[in-house]
């Protein structure tokens, strides 16, 4: 009854006794279920099956180096040409079909004449304990004390502290050095090419908007005039995105503050979705919604961007625009907030 | 002096029927030729007989939701001002007359014969000033594939995917399949902006930009994709499907029969 259920086990293997630690074993533990009783495979019982096993595996060999002479004679026989795309397609497909059974033939033939035809006794092998016995592990620490007083590593303490010192230090510049490798962020993330004055431009060709062109339902889509002359165009753009609508200025609801931030109806938006980045502009005309295609965040035009819809937590970023003295649509500043997703540094 | 002159002359008498005749074909042909570009680059040049035909198909078919005069009525819009391209697409891709209402008008059999889509547009055309039917020089595949497939995919492949096959928008609406679409209605579609469609005038993208993206689109529609087999041109989604069920399928099929004992 002592034996409930908390015993140390001991377990014995052949010629070794070993502890096995603090494992414990309940008494309704699951027995060793043994191998299940051997079953004569049809290749052993009659001549037929045996000789029909032989055919298959020989029959895959045989697929194998037709699909590899196939694999061959395709890629000479249907040629790339540069001026006609339908013929990557047709070269690669009949090149990986023949490949695909060159390999397949050689792996499913291996594996059958292993099943039917290689002998299929059960076989069960003995786990061994992997520590060594006392002997080799008496021997192994002699030896370890004898490095240590031939080297004079425990006797020697200035040499053993230096020798710490010195491997302490020595990976610092390393560090240093692949640290400073990339670029630091710094503000990169707050501020986009929108300054007071820069032309509002249609992607990707840069030719600047006028107010008349943007006519009642009209989608822009629009850059900073100047990007694709900058020296980071695509980052620049990835941040300076900007889609332009018109709507009728009556169902506009804006703040006091971003009253003048539309220009008789035309409303300029960042385009960078504020859950992960994707661009927002699929506009619906009638319902003023803007769509995100990645995770469907919905932003409603009338009511500055606000989320109607979706993961996003934040409403689109608003750009203030309005017109030049040559009709042109111009930022008057820059966004009042970091465009994109929210990361750490951001504020809100 | 005139006797002398026609006396000491070696003309042929049939030079004066050639030149009478050439005169006749320069004068005549040219004229047809200015006119013809004069009449192709007017807003649609409608008889008024065509403006009376389709006044009248429209108090048949169309006043019930778009009031008498067009000026719209409970559940259509005004018409004054939509211009015969917006009649020339929704009638003539069978959107119109609308039917079963719900968040989408859908394309269904076109309902009118060619000359009366003429005619309703002619009306349509002829209460205010609109978008007119495209030139034939615009609708055809003679663009730039390249500079149309950069602006598609600036302007158009959010919503429709990369290569016009369509997508969704919220709440049951969606941006139609491109493919079988004439040339046609995809210029007017753009310039007039259906339903949810947002407007991409002449000003956004020129007429030269709208022929470069219909090359673009039946270059796509006339070419294998050279990557294989498109399945829908659904991207990840649908060859997701496709692997999940039919690669994965299969490898566990072989991992089990790698286990398996032989029969």
């Amino acid at each position: 009854m002592s034996s409930k259920g908390k015993d140390l086990v001991v377990a014995q293997e052949g010629e070794h006794e070993y502890a096995t630690g603090l494992a414990v074993v309940a008494p309704d533990a699951i027995k060793d279920p043994g191998l299940e009783p051997h079953r004569v495979r049809m290749t052993d019982k009659s001549e037929k099956h045996a000789k029909n096993a032989e055919r298959q595996v020989t029959a895959m060999f045989l697929a194998s180096i037709v699909g590899s002479a196939f694999a061959l004679w395709a890629y000479f026989a249907f040629p790339l040409s540069e001026s006609d795309l339908g013929t990557v397609r047709s070269n690669t497909l009949f090149l990986g079909l023949g490949i695909t059974l060159g390999l397949f033939g050689i792996g499913i033939g291996a594996v059958h004449w292993a099943k039917t035809l290689m002998p299929d006794a059960e076989v069960s092998e003995a786990r061994h304990q992997t520590r060594g016995s006392e002997e080799t592990r008496a021997r192994a620490i002699e030896i370890i004390d004898l490095a240590n007083q031939e080297s004079g590593f425990s006797r020697r303490k200035l040499i053993r502290r230096t020798l710490y010192g010195a491997l302490a230090f020595f990976p610092l510049p390393g560090i240093i050095l692949f640290a400073d490798l990339g670029p630091n962020p710094a503000d990169s993330l707050k501020h986009t090419m929108w300054r007071k004055g820069t032309r509002l431009t249609r992607d990707p060709y840069g030719t600047p908007i006028k107010a008349t062109d943007v006519t009642l339902g009209s989608v822009f889509h629009v850059i900073p005039e100047g990007l694709n002359e900058s020296d980071h165009k695509l980052e620049e753009k990835a941040k300076a995105a900007v889609l332009l609508v018109r709507v009728e200025p009556e169902i506009l609801k804006e703040s006091d503050e971003r009253k003048g931030w539309s220009y008789d109806g035309i409303v300029a938006y960042s385009k960078i979705c504020t859950h992960v980045g994707c661009p927002v502009a699929l506009y619906e005309q009638h319902t003023h919604h803007l769509l995100c295609p990645c995770h469907q965040s919905t932003f409603d035009l009338t009511n500055a961007c606000a989320v109607v819809f979706g993961p996003a937590s934040r409403p689109l970023p608003q750009l203030p625009i309005t017109v030049d003295a040559e009709g042109y649509l111009v930022a008057q500043s820059d966004f009042n907030e970091p465009v994109g997703p929210s990361f750490w540094e951001r504020k809100a | 002096m005139f006797k002398r002159k026609l006396n000491n002359s070696r003309r042929n008498p049939l030079t004066a029927i050639l030149v009478i005749a050439a005169g006749l074909i320069v004068a005549g042909g040219g004229y047809a030729g200015a006119t013809a570009a004069v009449s192709h680059s007017t807003a649609g040049a409608y008889t008024a007989d065509q403006v009376t035909e389709g006044s009248k198909l429209f108090l048949a078919n169309c006043a019930t939701c778009h009031g008498k005069n067009a000026e719209g009525a409970n559940y259509g819009p005004s018409l004054i001002g939509v211009g015969a391209a917006s009649v020339d697409f929704q009638v003539g891709t069978g959107r119109m007359p609308g039917q079963a209402s719900g968040p989408q008008l859908m394309k269904k059999p076109v309902q009118f014969t060619a000359e009366q889509t003429e005619a309703l547009a002619a009306y349509v055309a002829s209460l205010a000033p609109g978008p007119a039917v495209p030139d034939e020089k615009w609708t055809s595949t003679t663009g730039n594939t390249t500079r149309g497939g950069e602006l598609f995919r600036i302007n158009c492949a959010m919503c429709h995917n990369a290569v016009g096959a369509g997508g969704a928008l919220t709440e049951g609406k969606f941006a139609p399949m491109l493919k079988g679409v004439e040339a046609k209605h995809i210029y007017e579609a753009m310039v007039t902006g259906p339903q949810n469609m947002p407007v991409f005038n002449d000003a956004n993208l020129t007429p030269k930009d709208k022929q470069d993206i219909i090359t673009y689109l039946k270059y796509v529609e006339a070419n294998p994709s050279a990557g294989g087999e498109e399945l829908g041109s659904l991207g990840p989604v649908a060859e997701g499907l496709f692997l999940w069920l039919f690669v994965l399928g299969g490898i566990v099929a072989i991992t089990i029969w790698l286990g398996a004992k032989s029969n």
